[in-house]
């Protein structure tokens, strides 16, 4: 590092000077941010650029990709892989993996489905898949956290175990699921994927929403700068309050466009609004609560954590808690989805379209970094190509190989970025 | 058998007292008939071979391992540790080898780790930065530009401040520090020593475990030598050279005695085994 001492190179000292303190400009911002992405601090940048570029190839490419009808089936058809992606986060932070999430899932909306099939009302039928969830990833938790077991494979005998009680629940149902499958008769939540905001409701709804992210980040940096803290420059704050204002509206823009054929249908997917929820959320309680910074310090480094006092056991199970629970959202969206729940359902291949997912979007396998945002973005990638290697008529081995090799890729540029970063 | 020539004058004043200890792992006894005493604001300097015990006593003054015999004072009061908590409780801190701390988060959350600030049931970052920030600059230490950046973006000497940080914020009157300048660079170890010294003219004792010689008479007040399990000497710096301090660690025996305590003739000291013996 000796021969790094240039005196006005703010990196000399520190070759990963993060760019909120350092930088007064915008140039110096970008300046250190390109510094930033080599050495692998590189945030959702890639994933964005992704993302572009898979949109663009397949606007080229077919006609039909570039229509509301189409953009807004892509919203519905990925809230369900963004769900679960965000599922995972919890327990990709901490270095650990959920493989059995996709069946949880199933599972939770067998237990709702069935609940909604004997007449309970659509709440006490979700309440109680998602605490039926909720209890079983405490127990994935706690055999894991507590006996010291390596996390993949106490969820793949999850993965096994829950894909055969799948089936045994649809049995058990007997005349609610002939043949196998469980149909949806339930307004409530059949509207969050079959059904949406009128058009002026989706545009009040995303205004007030692009309001509130823009003024939480405004007020956000301008407490920090008025305290004298590191704070990034103003033009970024601007920036990046123009940035969640535009994806609002953009949003709001796509979905009010009229997509019907016969009947004038526009307005935004409820489940659109309920991804949203979530996120916010999850993304408060991992970036501002006490439970959120233990879960990135068990990922970081787990015996400074213990060491710092940390409940590890503790804090873990809890992850894997909300990781199910999550699950169980996840799959009360998906039964909205088709409209029914199965013993079709591909558990295995859903779940590793999330863990693709999250990665996708930024999140680190090996614990530690990460943002529930990744799993929006990432969640968008693998919806994008699936949905659009469709309409391009390949079949589903194409789509599986594609995606693939974005996850590959997605791997292949975080690594190589990382090995940019400073060699202690 | 244990030669420190100042223990009474310095009585009023000693922060940690240890008399008698030992740890036995079995049959092995790691440790036996330790007597140290930690002065107030003073840096004492634990010095020995390897396998002398060092990491040993540190870990039992720290609360990991209880002594199997002896008696631990703090402030003039018996004390027992039965886990690292307790030590922490009376204000002992300790700085291990490998710092304990999380390469991704950065400055502020690692120095709080544990101990987060909340408002309204959420993290108070605010509160949080600036209490870490005068920290860091009542410790001078000022090469951090960023205390926003990640940790695993920092140099040895910078990790090692960052974890003594972490432990004086904690209002430790003790600080055990564990080979701080192992595998450091000479400006970086010059910064952890100024650390150091910085401590004790802030009135916080410093226990150091150190190989480097070198650094240790740059920095320390007091020197303790182990030797296989005992404590074989120990005394103000001003008592030792480099050249006793190395005969005592590696035959445990005064220079100028003969090994197995036989007397010479102190006319002609018996030269010193070379460093880094």
């Amino acid at each position: 590092m000796a021969n790094l001492k240039q005196p006005d190179d703010i990196a000399a000292t520190s070759p990963d000077a993060s760019v909120d303190l350092l930088a007064t400009s915008v140039g110096d911002y970008t300046r250190i941010w390109g510094r930033r992405i080599r050495s692998g601090e590189s945030g959702a940048l890639p994933v964005i650029v992704g993302l572009v570029a898979i949109v663009v190839f397949f606007w080229v490419k077919s006609p039909s990709f570039m229509t509301p009808r189409n953009l807004v089936n892509l919203m519905t058809q990925s809230a369900f892989i963004i769900t679960l992606g965000m599922a995972e986060i919890f327990v990709l932070l901490l270095g650990d993996i959920d493989l059995a999430a996709g069946y949880t899932a199933a599972c939770g909306a067998v237990v709702a489905l069935w609940m909604l099939a004997l007449g309970d009302p659509w709440w006490a039928a979700v309440l109680a898949s998602l605490a039926a969830c909720a209890a079983y990833g405490a127990l994935q938790g706690i055999i894991t956290a507590r006996l010291g077991l390596p996390s993949f494979v106490v969820t793949l005998a999850g993965q096994l175990g829950l894909s055969g009680l799948l089936l045994f629940l649809i049995d058990q149902t007997g005349s609610i699921g002939v043949g196998g499958v469980i149909s949806l008769h339930n307004d409530v939540i059949n509207a969050i994927e079959g059904s949406q905001l009128s058009g002026s409701a989706t545009w009040i709804v995303m205004i007030i929403i692009a309001a509130l992210g823009a003024a939480a980040i405004f007020f956000g940096d301008f407490r920090r700068r008025s305290a004298g803290l590191v704070a990034p420059p103003l033009s970024i704050t601007g920036l990046k309050m123009i940035a969640i204002i535009a994806a609002c509206l953009i949003v709001a823009f796509v979905a009010d466009l009229n997509r019907g054929r016969l009947v004038v249908i526009e307005g935004m997917p409820w489940a659109v609004l309920v991804v949203l929820a979530i996120l916010v959320l999850w993304t408060l309680l991992l970036g501002r609560t006490k439970f959120g910074r233990y879960v990135y310090a068990i990922g970081g480094n787990a015996e400074a954590a213990r060491r710092a006092g940390v409940n590890v056991t503790m804090i873990r199970t809890v992850a894997f808690t909300l990781c199910s629970l999550t699950a169980g959202l996840t799959g009360i969206i998906y039964a909205s989805y088709l409209g029914s729940i199965s013993t079709n359902v591909n558990g295995g291949q859903n779940v590793l379209n999330a863990v693709a997912a999250a990665v996708i979007g930024g999140t680190s396998l090996f614990g530690g970094r990460g943002k529930m945002l990744h799993a929006v973005l990432g969640g968008l990638v693998v919806g994008v190509i699936y949905n659009g290697l469709e309409l391009l008529g390949l079949s589903a081995s194409a789509q599986l190989m594609w995606t693939a090799l974005v996850l590959l890729a997605a791997v292949v540029v975080d690594r190589v970025t990382r090995r940019g970063q400073v060699a202690r | 058998m244990v030669a420190d020539n100042n223990a009474p004058a310095q009585a009023q004043q000693t922060l940690l007292r240890l008399r008698g200890v030992g740890k036995a792992f079995g049959p092995v006894h790691a440790l036996s008939g330790i007597d140290l005493d930690v002065p107030e604001g003073q840096v004492t300097a634990l010095v020995g071979d390897n396998g002398a015990g060092k990491s040993t006593l540190i870990k039992t003054v720290a609360g990991i391992w209880e002594p199997t015999e002896g008696e631990i004072t703090w402030r003039g009061k018996p004390v027992h540790f039965r886990s690292p908590k307790d030590a922490t409780d009376v204000g002992i801190a300790t700085v291990y080898q490998d710092l304990a701390l999380a390469d991704n988060l950065d400055i502020v959350q690692n120095m709080l780790l544990g101990h987060e600030a909340l408002k309204f049931g959420m993290l108070d970052e605010i509160s949080m930065e600036k209490t870490a920030r005068k920290t860091l600059s009542d410790m001078r230490v000022t090469t951090v530009r960023n205390i926003r950046q990640p940790v695993g973006s920092l140099s040895g000497g910078q990790r090692q401040a960052v974890a003594v940080a972490k432990a004086v914020m904690l209002d430790a009157k003790l600080v055990v520090m564990d080979e701080p300048t192992a595998a450091l660079g000479v400006s970086q170890t010059e910064m952890v020593l100024n650390i150091i010294k910085n401590l004790a003219e802030r009135g916080i004792s410093v226990l150091v475990i150190s190989h480097n010689l070198t650094d240790v008479f740059q920095v320390a007040d007091r020197l303790a030598v182990l030797y296989l399990g005992r404590l074989v000497s120990s005394g103000p710096i001003s008592n030792y050279d480099t050249s006793s301090a190395v005969h005592w660690m590696t035959t445990g025996v005064a220079p100028g005695a003969a090994e197995h305590g036989r007397a010479v003739d102190t006319g002609t000291p018996e030269p010193a085994r070379p460093e880094g013996f």
